[in-house]
């Protein structure tokens, strides 16, 4: 795992007077899953463009298996696959003929496995334009994997598909990992990321605010446990009791939730307390902070914490 | 070779497909062939000498100045030039593919025209039927070079229609097509030479007609193929992969440099 395949040392992007990326740093190793998040305008996409070869660098070097996208463009076509957010085909083109097309451009043969796969060949005869948006997505995808690249630029791939392609495009995701294709995945989706990525670097005003993986990033933040249970006639709610641990508790709905540092203890607590008071338990749920709060606790506070 | 085999049938495909191509390239061109062969050459007989010429020039203009350069715009500022990009389809088969299938269809409607006027219209078919090809293919070439340079230089699809229309109207009234540019004052006869339908004409008359003609016809061969050849390679100079990303090697003004020859063309036909 120690052979970095997307290396990118203090690069910057400006557009006029615009700071779109201001010198940021990080490597991402042979068969990871590497999440690219932030905010709208944090700089994901100038990244992205960058390492596509779609926009030039204005400082700093940026290298995909050693090679130099603003300067061999041509040479790293066969190297990657790209997604782009919004997908770009003729409106008249069929799936099929997108197949063919791009595949010769590759020098592949074309892959009717992928669009089997992808849910497509009933709509191998279809134009672009005919296609749903998640059509249009799940083409779009099985283009940019068609010639077997080893790297793999994914922007928003999610967005627009339905519950099944969804978990089908992860499934798939794993299943080039595991052939060992290193995906830069950038996407607004929290739940996608903790999932699927291995590490994660969140993007705030052009910088670098936060790397590792999701794990450790939820771990680095207000460190609290949310416990949240249900009780058949809700004593829970009342706020008379401490409970070892408990940072804060709030009532939501039908649930008193309960911040921990403790959760064991808390835990065993509360489960004490309810059997004490002759209530019974209905639900009790503990999660550890979800990386979107955390997202949005490092977004929020300017990257500060 | 494979990549260009496809992309070629895509093209041509989409020259049928798109209404909006199918009507440039065939419906408009040959309804206008109709409408003069039945009533332009009732009204004034000596059109039907020049009839198959005008109509090929025509025909040509119509794909590559009205045809062409909008789905050019459409697909850079749809994206689609982004996608071809990352996947590896070169700049010069972008512009280059296009150009060709629109030069095809237009090549496909001088055929019909050429085969079909003298029995239709009483159209005067030329002496040399090969010099006519070529200069066919000539005239196609330099109308589709055009039309892609307008294309990578409009910045939006209103502005591709200005480009085209400030061609094209003028060369359908002054470039000899409509009246010979004998009859025209000779201010405006200079004026007309700056339009590539002047030379294209000439050409014909020279070549395939064996005719007695206004302009030198070697001059005329030159300014075409020179004119041509020059805004194909601005087109390919300026070619812009993508809307949102404005740095180009050049001006979009720089384009008028494909002007050159024929303002060369005016001093020495």
């Amino acid at each position: 795992m120690n052979d970095v395949v997307i290396s990118i040392q203090n690069f910057r992007k400006v557009y006029g007077d615009f700071v779109a990326v201001s010198g940021i740093s990080f490597d991402v190793q042979r068969g990871e899953i590497f999440g690219l998040l932030g905010p709208n305008g944090a700089g994901k996409t100038s990244t992205l463009e960058c390492l596509e070869s779609l926009r030039q660098p204005d400082g700093g070097s940026l290298s995909i298996l050693g090679v130099n996208p603003s300067q061999e463009p041509r040479r790293l076509r066969n190297l990657i696959g790209v997604q782009l957010q919004t997908s770009g085909l003729p409106a008249n083109m069929t799936v099929e003929e997108s197949m063919r097309f791009f595949c010769a451009y590759h020098n592949v043969p074309p892959r009717p496995d992928l669009l089997e796969r992808l849910g497509l060949s009933e709509k191998k005869r279809s134009q672009f334009s005919q296609l749903s948006t998640g059509q249009q997505r799940r083409l779009a995808l099985a283009l940019a994997v068609a010639h077997r690249p080893q790297v793999l630029f994914l922007d928003e791939p999610t967005a627009g598909l339905d519950v099944g392609s969804r978990t089908e495009l992860h499934a798939l995701m794993q299943e080039l990992k595991s052939q060992g294709t290193t995906i830069l995945l950038a996407t607004h989706d929290m739940a996608e990321a903790e999932k699927m990525t291995d590490r994660v670097a969140i993007l705030l005003q052009g910088s670098v605010v936060a790397t590792g993986s999701p794990r450790e990033l939820t771990a680095t933040g207000s460190g609290f446990t949310k416990i949240s249970v249900r009780s058949e006639d809700s004593l829970l709610h009342k706020n008379g009791t401490i409970f070892p641990g408990v940072n804060q508790r709030l009532v939501k709905e039908d649930y008193a939730i309960f911040y921990s540092t403790d959760p064991g203890a808390t835990v065993a607590a509360l489960i004490a307390h309810v059997g004490a008071q002759g209530d019974k338990l209905i639900d009790l749920r503990v999660e550890r902070p979800s990386l979107e709060e955390r997202f949005l606790e490092i977004t929020q506070t300017g990257g500060s914490k | 070779m494979t990549a260009f085999l496809n992309h070629f049938t895509f093209e041509f495909k989409t020259g049928l497909r798109n209404p909006t191509s199918m009507l440039m390239n065939y419906l408009f061109p040959l309804a206008f062939y109709a409408m003069m062969g039945g009533v332009m050459t009732q009204i004034n007989p000596g059109f039907s000498d020049v009839l198959i010429p005008a109509m090929v020039i025509f025909a040509a203009m119509v794909s590559s100045l009205l045809g062409l350069p909008g789905p050019m715009v459409e697909s850079r500022d749809a994206g689609i030039f982004r996608s071809f990009k990352i996947n590896g389809v070169p700049a010069v088969s972008i512009l280059s593919i296009p150009a060709l299938t629109t030069i095809f269809h237009s090549l496909i409607v001088s055929v019909l025209i050429s085969l079909t006027a003298a029995a239709l219209f009483d159209g005067l078919n030329p002496v040399s039927w090969l010099n006519f090809a070529l200069l066919t293919l000539l005239v196609a070439f330099t109308f589709g070079a055009i039309g892609a340079l307008i294309g990578v230089i409009s910045s939006g699809s209103r502005s591709s229609v200005l480009w085209s229309q400030l061609i094209f109207l003028p060369s359908m009234l002054l470039g000899g097509l409509m009246m010979p540019l004998e009859v025209l004052p000779a201010s405006v006869r200079t004026f007309s030479g700056i339009l590539p339908t002047s030379y294209a004409m000439q050409a014909y008359l020279g070549y395939a007609y064996g005719a007695e003609t206004l302009l030198d016809p070697r001059v005329c061969l030159l300014v075409l193929g020179a004119g041509g050849v020059l805004a194909f390679g601005l087109a390919l100079y300026l070619f812009n992969w993508d809307s949102k990303n404005n740095t180009r090697r050049g001006h979009p003004l720089l384009a008028l440099l494909a002007l050159a020859p024929y303002l060369v063309g005016i001093v020495l036909a």
